[in-house]
């Protein structure tokens, strides 16, 4: 019995002296081991993280996408790698990889550009005897595939489906290095006159476009042409933000301009000055211009002129339940066409008077956000005819939107339009009126990048 | 020979304090907690500016032409990452007209690679999920220790973008981190006694603050990330908040309180409007004041909600 005491006296006395003499030292080492631990923790994380960005990069994919390689692809990139941090690695790389709409897994959409689909569905009641459209339609199908191509360059195409045909609406490279803060594009893209002719069809605020649109600059696809362009910021006073665009294209723009030769090019300029009123408020205004040849031949060219107002109001506290967007744009069109001589009845396509033909356009719209999901908004409409500018067309329009989330939309639109026709075949009174109701569903599949703003 | 002496005088009079001022570097981040940090290691060696306000929803800033001017003199671009900007920094990095500051090039961080990234989704996803981050929940700012990462993963970036100051940066992120350590052991003390209380959230914004913090998070008025509030989700929301007792609700501070008050109106629990970043609120003017700011809100809900 005295053998254990003494024992068990000889086990107790070493560690109660050591907790009796030395907490201090047991502070330090619980301090220098909660020191190592989150140490430990940090490279953990650091490691993770170079997990993710390595499977993010293209280059790396592939051996990723094998399924077997990750542990070895993230330790040759760890500068000194321990076999603790190895292991880190290989534990910290998630065991079954992430899949995307079961499209395949990440390393595959590492590698892939991003890939979009808009929808955009439309039905339309009511009467309209000038411009018919069907009662249903699969207007549009937008595939948007975008990537950056190399560290100084990025691509984006956007194919128009209709419900027969395709359309490459865009398709373009963007040099984003470029020395003296120039930006440079080639391929076909929307050219940059005005603002509504920039627009993809899926982030207008309205169904349709403005009739001066339609009249002007060339409707739905615009002034939409193959070609350079290049922009840059360009010095301003302080707060200012003024920015200068110049296009060269073919010269091959829906009704607008036609190239009967390839020195037949047209040209688009547009100079935008932008300010913040208040960090809710802002104005953008911009000039326009373009020219080109029309349809008549190399002799007949068309110029427009063309003046936008944008004001946006966002609370950046409310910034998701209210807004407010007053747009308009006054454009100016110039065409040479034949005289009264070669433009006798018959001579001349229907529609198109003779001489030079000064037309002018315009529309005003509003948008309030009065919700997460709502809008409301309306659009007064006045254009002369490009061809025969004795001709003017009216409209307004009221429309209602709302958004089950951020990748869908329902909208309603109410559509009057008193289209002008001094030929008297449309009605006695020599203008034709068109009611009409409109609803559209638009939804979005995929990743779809964000258009400028 | 004076004549010389003085004009090159002169001339080094009127150069050497341009060239001191060329030398710091332009940093521009998407959020104003990357900017806090940025400011804590960069000292005054950096001018830093923030694209997003702290009461203002990340996910949806516009991108203003007025950001442009701030990012085309960029040396360095800060993001967030998993994809948190994609709805508006990739087409101002675009339009910028800055190689600098292009992704790929030096001048781009990814700040998320630093930090511990919680909520990867594994297996399929789909938008079925609402607006699901497929890399991870980018609100990782939240956590102290992802903070002090942050500031280690930026200060290196700083170094390597201006050797020069590279030590004096080290040595700013070795006092950040003295400072931080200090003050997480006063916030993990603040919150120890509250260790698994249970809470609701508006949005995933809390994910890596509630882990760290010890919280429970069992529910979100929103019934998928994205998506408003709708009536049978807010009524299974108030059940859920009964059966669990649960009694603080946490809201950021850009979302409508009018289904999270109607929501502690039947439950009786409180609605705490915490700030997710630095600037969120009046005095919240950095990475300490964020924590402290939120803690102190959490603490007061806590206790007169026993």
């Amino acid at each position: 019995m005295r053998k254990h005491l003494a024992l068990c006296v000889l086990l107790v006395a070493p560690a109660a002296f050591a907790q009796g003499t030395s907490p201090n030292a047991a502070t330090n080492e619980n301090a220098a081991l909660e020191q190592k631990i989150r140490d430990m923790e940090d490279r953990i994380v650091a490691l993770e993280g170079q997990v993710r960005m390595l499977k993010a990069q293209p280059g790396s994919a592939a051996p990723v996408a094998g399924g077997t390689s990750t542990q070895p692809a993230a330790a040759a990139a760890t500068p000194s790698p321990t076999s603790t941090e190895a292991q880190a690695a290989a534990q910290a790389a998630p065991q079954e990889p992430v899949r995307l709409g079961g499209a395949g897994t990440a390393a595959a959409k590492a590698l892939n550009p991003d890939i979009s689909m808009i929808g955009d569905f439309i039905a339309t009641t009511g009467q309209n005897r000038v411009v018919s459209a069907p009662v249903m339609e699969m207007h549009e199908s937008e595939l948007g595939v975008q990537a950056i191509i190399d560290p100084y360059a990025r691509g984006d195409f956007f194919l128009s489906f209709g419900e027969e045909g395709v359309n490459l609406e865009e398709g373009f490279i963007t040099f984003t290095a470029l020395p003296g803060g120039i930006v440079a594009k080639a391929g076909k893209m929307r050219s940059a006159f005005g603002k509504v002719n920039t627009l993809h069809n899926h982030v207008l605020p309205w169904i349709d476009r403005p009739v001066v649109s339609g009249n002007l600059v060339g409707g739905e696809d615009g002034i939409d042409d193959a070609g350079f362009s290049v922009t840059r910021i360009l010095p301003a006073p302080k707060g200012l933000f003024l920015e200068g665009t110049g296009q060269l294209f073919r010269g091959d723009s829906s009704d607008v301009f036609k190239s009967s030769q390839r020195s037949d090019v047209s040209v688009v300029g547009h100079l935008r000055g932008y300010g913040d009123i208040s960090e809710s408020t802002n104005l953008d205004l911009g000039i326009s211009y373009a020219r080109g040849h029309n349809d008549f031949g190399s002799s007949f060219t068309t110029s427009l002129y063309g003046i936008d107002a944008t004001l946006r109001y966002k609370p950046l506290r409310r910034a998701i339940y209210k807004s407010f967007v007053g747009r308009g744009e006054f454009i100016w069109s110039q065409r040479q066409q034949p005289g009264a001589a070669a433009c006798l009845p018959g001579a001349c396509p229907l529609g198109v008077a003779p001489n030079f033909q000064r037309a002018f356009g315009f529309y005003t719209s509003a948008d309030y956000q009065f919700a997460r999901r709502w809008f409301v908004g309306g659009r007064i409409d006045r254009s002369d005819r490009a061809r025969d500018a004795r001709i003017t067309d009216d409209g307004t329009s009221i429309v209602l939107t709302y958004w089950p989330s951020e990748f869908a939309q329902v909208r309603g639109q109410y559509r009057f339009t008193r289209y002008g026709a001094p030929i008297s075949t449309l009605s006695p009174t020599g203008k034709e009126d068109a009611n009409e109701l409109l609803m559209q569903i638009q939804f979005s599949l995929g990743a779809h990048g964000a258009h400028p703003f | 020979m004076m004549k010389r002496l003085t004009f090159f005088g002169l001339l080094a009079t009127l150069l050497l304090p341009s060239l001191a001022f060329a030398k710091k570097l332009n940093v521009v981040t998407s959020t104003t907690d990357l900017a806090a940090l940025t400011q804590e290691v960069g000292g005054d060696r950096i001018n830093v500016e923030s694209i997003a306000k702290g009461y203002q929803d990340p996910h949806f800033v516009e991108a203003k032409p007025s950001f442009l001017l701030k990012l085309r003199n960029a040396d360095l671009l800060v993001s967030v990452g998993l994809d948190l900007e994609i709805g508006w920094l990739p087409p101002l990095i675009t339009q910028s007209g800055n190689g600098r500051i292009q992704r790929g090039a030096n001048g781009y961080l990814d700040a998320s690679q630093f930090a511990e990234i919680l909520e990867i989704p594994q297996g399929t996803v789909t938008r079925a999920e609402g607006d699901v981050h497929p890399l991870g929940n980018p609100h990782y700012w939240l956590d102290p220790d992802n903070g002090r990462r942050l500031a280690k993963g930026i200060a290196g970036k700083l170094g390597e973008l201006d050797p020069g100051d590279s030590s004096y940066f080290q040595q700013r992120v070795a006092d950040f981190d003295k400072r931080l350590s200090e003050a997480e052991k006063r916030w993990d003390a603040q919150m120890l006694p509250y260790h698994g209380r249970k809470v609701v959230t508006y949005h995933r914004s809390w994910p890596n603050f509630a882990k760290h913090f010890g919280l429970d998070v069992v529910g979100y008025v929103e019934p998928r990330p994205g998506i408003p509030p709708t009536p049978s989700h807010t009524l299974d929301l108030i059940n859920l908040m009964k059966r669990e007792n649960v009694k603080v609700m946490l809201i950021e501070p850009y979302f409508d309180l009018k289904t999270p008050n109607s929501v502690a109106s039947q439950t009786g629990a409180k609605v705490l409007v915490m700030t997710p970043s630095v600037g969120g609120e009046k005095g919240v003017d950095d990475y300490f004041k964020l924590f402290d700011y939120d803690l102190n809100l959490l603490k007061q809900a806590f206790d007169s909600t026993k």
